[in-house]
């Protein structure tokens, strides 16, 4: 695709050299030329998920460059949802084995969303503690724990690995979601970069009425600081969604595996000459739903918060 | 993995006058917004708050950093020593690990395979990162200039919300040297295929595209935040001045937005050194080691061959390479330094 998209680049500046006497229309057309490409490019892998998952499998071979389903059918679904019988599915190009979407499904979201929660919570608390709270060393331990930043993941993927063997905790929710769960330099470095922010009038007001750190933090700092609170749950809920490495190194049965890794078994199980490509692809759909219906809900958040976490 | 690695260079790239505007506006409603600026030192400078009210603080704050403070301790700062220890250590997790000093060291310089897979990652690297900034630079000017439109800038970053192992799968498919649309297209227009994931020279060019088109969204609206934070009159000026677009975008666009453009390549280096996810997805390193990338020959060894030794001093040595990447990146591109002051 970079090789398609190279010529673009240089044919915008040329053109914009060229106008400049005239000065726009021309610049501007070259500009949304550019733009339609950027999109088009964009978007036509995911137009090509939905058009596999609604061909047959079977059929594909016949017609592999038609711009619709080839031999339109609900059959890829069915089978990656388990509702197709053997004979249909491999009647239509399928290996017959069934993964169990549905369970690979619940473990995505039972890692995602715990593990959201979890490190959001504690996150919060420190981030307060590391703000709004007053005490000797604070920020000594803030820069020790944001030290953290600097040590890529590829390095304690593996004693991590072997750390959470040891505790017994290999192929269970606890191994997947609690190293990731307590701390996450970035989560609490952006918390309290925000926190640091507040205003500090309701909370001496609180101080004056005889409101307790917690009672504070509860009340008053977590509803003020909801707007980072939820930026921050979208990026982790995303992130965790989407992990392969971890969950890959961590888990090896089914009921703990979350979805990313059960395409990979989905594909590994289709019969290696011809890959069950449109089951493949409506498996793809079914795992990438939840991600797309988030950015229905909150793209424009997610959006923003792009430039924000990056820039601050 | 991306949100952490992108927080790590937050602090060194960007002024911190930068840092108080981007909150203010990005948060959207923000009442606190004037206030930022006077509450910039906290803690320190308030005076209502005495050396009792620091006792008084004490025992919640210990409270409330327990969880993190623990979880770094346990999964941070112990995994990161005992990597460091293993590296001297010949382990295969069955049995204890024995210390050989510096015998893996010696192993790794004379590996024809591990030489070859970091020529094959920086390789990896320079095409996604060359690619992958120039896109994302032109985008992000290029929807700055036409339109404001949020949801134009959300559909380039469709991608990014997948994972890398469904970016991976659709492109290969698309990709597939019979049935892949990709291939009937180019075998319409000059007759032949191309095994863009089969063949050797083709197979790293291929990820580093999947790799592009992933990201590129992503880090067009980092630059696309930075440039809507260089002032407008500069423009004016600029106009005023007879200056044309193409020499406002060297002299001007180009030389502000440094912090950001650096801060980009940085974090597309870093990412890209990691690869793994799509490399284990589609050719699993092959066909024979051409896209045998770093973080694929750590996992090969270690949950392969389970020598975890050995692994652990690959893993040292990729951790060395990004530590003295980035900050030689950081040192060359005097990155925080920013013209707009």
């Amino acid at each position: 695709m970079a090789v398609t998209l190279a010529p673009g680049p240089t044919a915008t500046a040329q053109r914009h050299t060229r106008d400049n006497s005239r000065r726009l229309p021309l610049g501007r057309i070259a500009a949304w030329i550019y733009l339609g490409i950027v999109v088009l490019v964009t978007l036509f892998p995911f137009y090509w998920i939905l058009r596999t998952a609604l061909s047959n499998n079977y059929k594909l071979a016949t017609n592999p460059s038609s711009p619709l389903p080839v031999g339109f059918t609900w059959g890829a679904f069915e089978r990656v949802l388990g509702i197709a019988s053997t004979a249909d599915a491999q009647a239509q190009g399928g290996s017959g084995a069934s993964i169990d979407i549905a369970l690979y499904l619940r473990n995505s979201l039972v890692y995602a969303s715990v593990q959201t929660v979890l490190i959001v919570l504690f996150s919060a608390a420190a981030a307060y503690a590391f703000s709004r709270l007053h005490w000797r060393g604070r920020n000594l331990v803030f820069n020790i724990l944001i030290a953290a930043l600097m040590v890529p993941s590829v390095f304690t993927l593996l004693p991590n690995f072997v750390l959470v063997k040891d505790l017994g905790l290999s192929n269970t929710f606890g191994g997947l979601i609690l190293p990731g769960a307590l701390f996450q330099a970035f989560t609490l470095f952006f918390l309290r970069q925000f926190m640091l922010g507040l205003s500090s009038e309701v909370e001496e007001a609180a101080i004056i009425d005889g409101a307790g750190p917690f009672r504070i933090f509860f009340r008053i700092i977590l509803p003020m600081s909801s707007a980072p609170i939820a930026t921050v749950s979208l990026l982790m809920f995303v992130n965790a969604w989407n992990d392969y490495f971890w969950p890959l190194l961590i888990t090896n049965s089914e009921n703990v595996q979350p979805l990313t890794l059960a395409l990979g078994v989905f594909k590994q199980s289709s019969p290696q000459a011809a890959p069950d490509w449109a089951g493949l692809m409506a498996a793809a759909l079914v795992a990438a739903l939840p991600m797309l219906l988030l950015f229905l809900a909150f793209g424009k958040r997610i959006v923003n918060s792009i430039g924000f976490s990056g820039l601050k | 993995m991306v949100v952490t690695s992108q927080g790590k260079l937050t602090t060194p790239t960007t002024p911190p006058s930068a840092a108080v505007t981007t909150t203010a506006t990005d948060l959207g409603p923000t009442p606190h917004a004037r206030k930022v600026r006077s509450a910039r030192k906290p803690g320190r400078s308030t005076p209502t708050r005495s050396a009792a009210a620091r006792r008084r603080d004490l025992p919640a704050a210990l409270v409330l950093i327990l969880p993190a403070v623990a979880g770094f301790a346990v999964f941070f700062a112990y995994p990161t020593l005992r990597g460091i220890y293993l590296s001297f250590t010949d382990f295969h997790v069955l049995t204890p690990p024995q210390w050989v000093g510096l015998a893996n060291f010696q192993q790794m310089f004379g590996d024809d395979v591990f030489w070859h897979s970091l020529l094959v990652t920086v390789y990896f690297v320079a095409l996604s990162v060359s690619f992958g900034t120039l896109i994302s630079l032109v985008t992000a000017v290029v929807l700055h200039r036409v339109t404001r439109s949020s949801l134009l800038r959300g559909v380039i970053l469709l991608p990014f919300l997948i994972s890398n192992v469904i970016a991976a799968l659709v492109w290969q498919w698309m990709l597939d040297p019979s049935l892949g649309i990709v291939n009937s297209v180019l075998k319409h227009l000059t007759g032949h295929s191309i095994l863009f994931l089969g063949s050797g020279g083709w197979a790293i060019p291929s990820l580093a595209a999947i790799s592009v088109w992933k990201w590129m969204g992503y880090y067009a609206l980092l630059i696309f935040a930075g440039l809507q934070t260089i002032p407008s009159t500069i423009y004016e000026a600029g106009r005023v001045d007879g200056a044309s677009e193409t020499q406002m975008f060297r002299r001007l666009t180009v030389p502000l937005l440094r912090p950001i453009l650096v801060m980009v390549v940085v974090l597309t280096v870093i990412n890209s050194f990691q690869v793994f996810d799509i490399v284990q997805v589609t050719t699993r390193g092959g066909p024979a080691n051409a896209s045998n990338v770093l973080q694929m020959y750590i996992y090969d060894k270690a949950f392969r061959q389970f020598d975890f030794g050995y692994a652990a001093t690959l893993s040292l040595a990729l951790f060395a390479l990004l530590i003295t990447v980035t900050f030689t990146q950081l040192r060359l591109a005097r990155a925080n330094e920013s013209d707009l002051t």
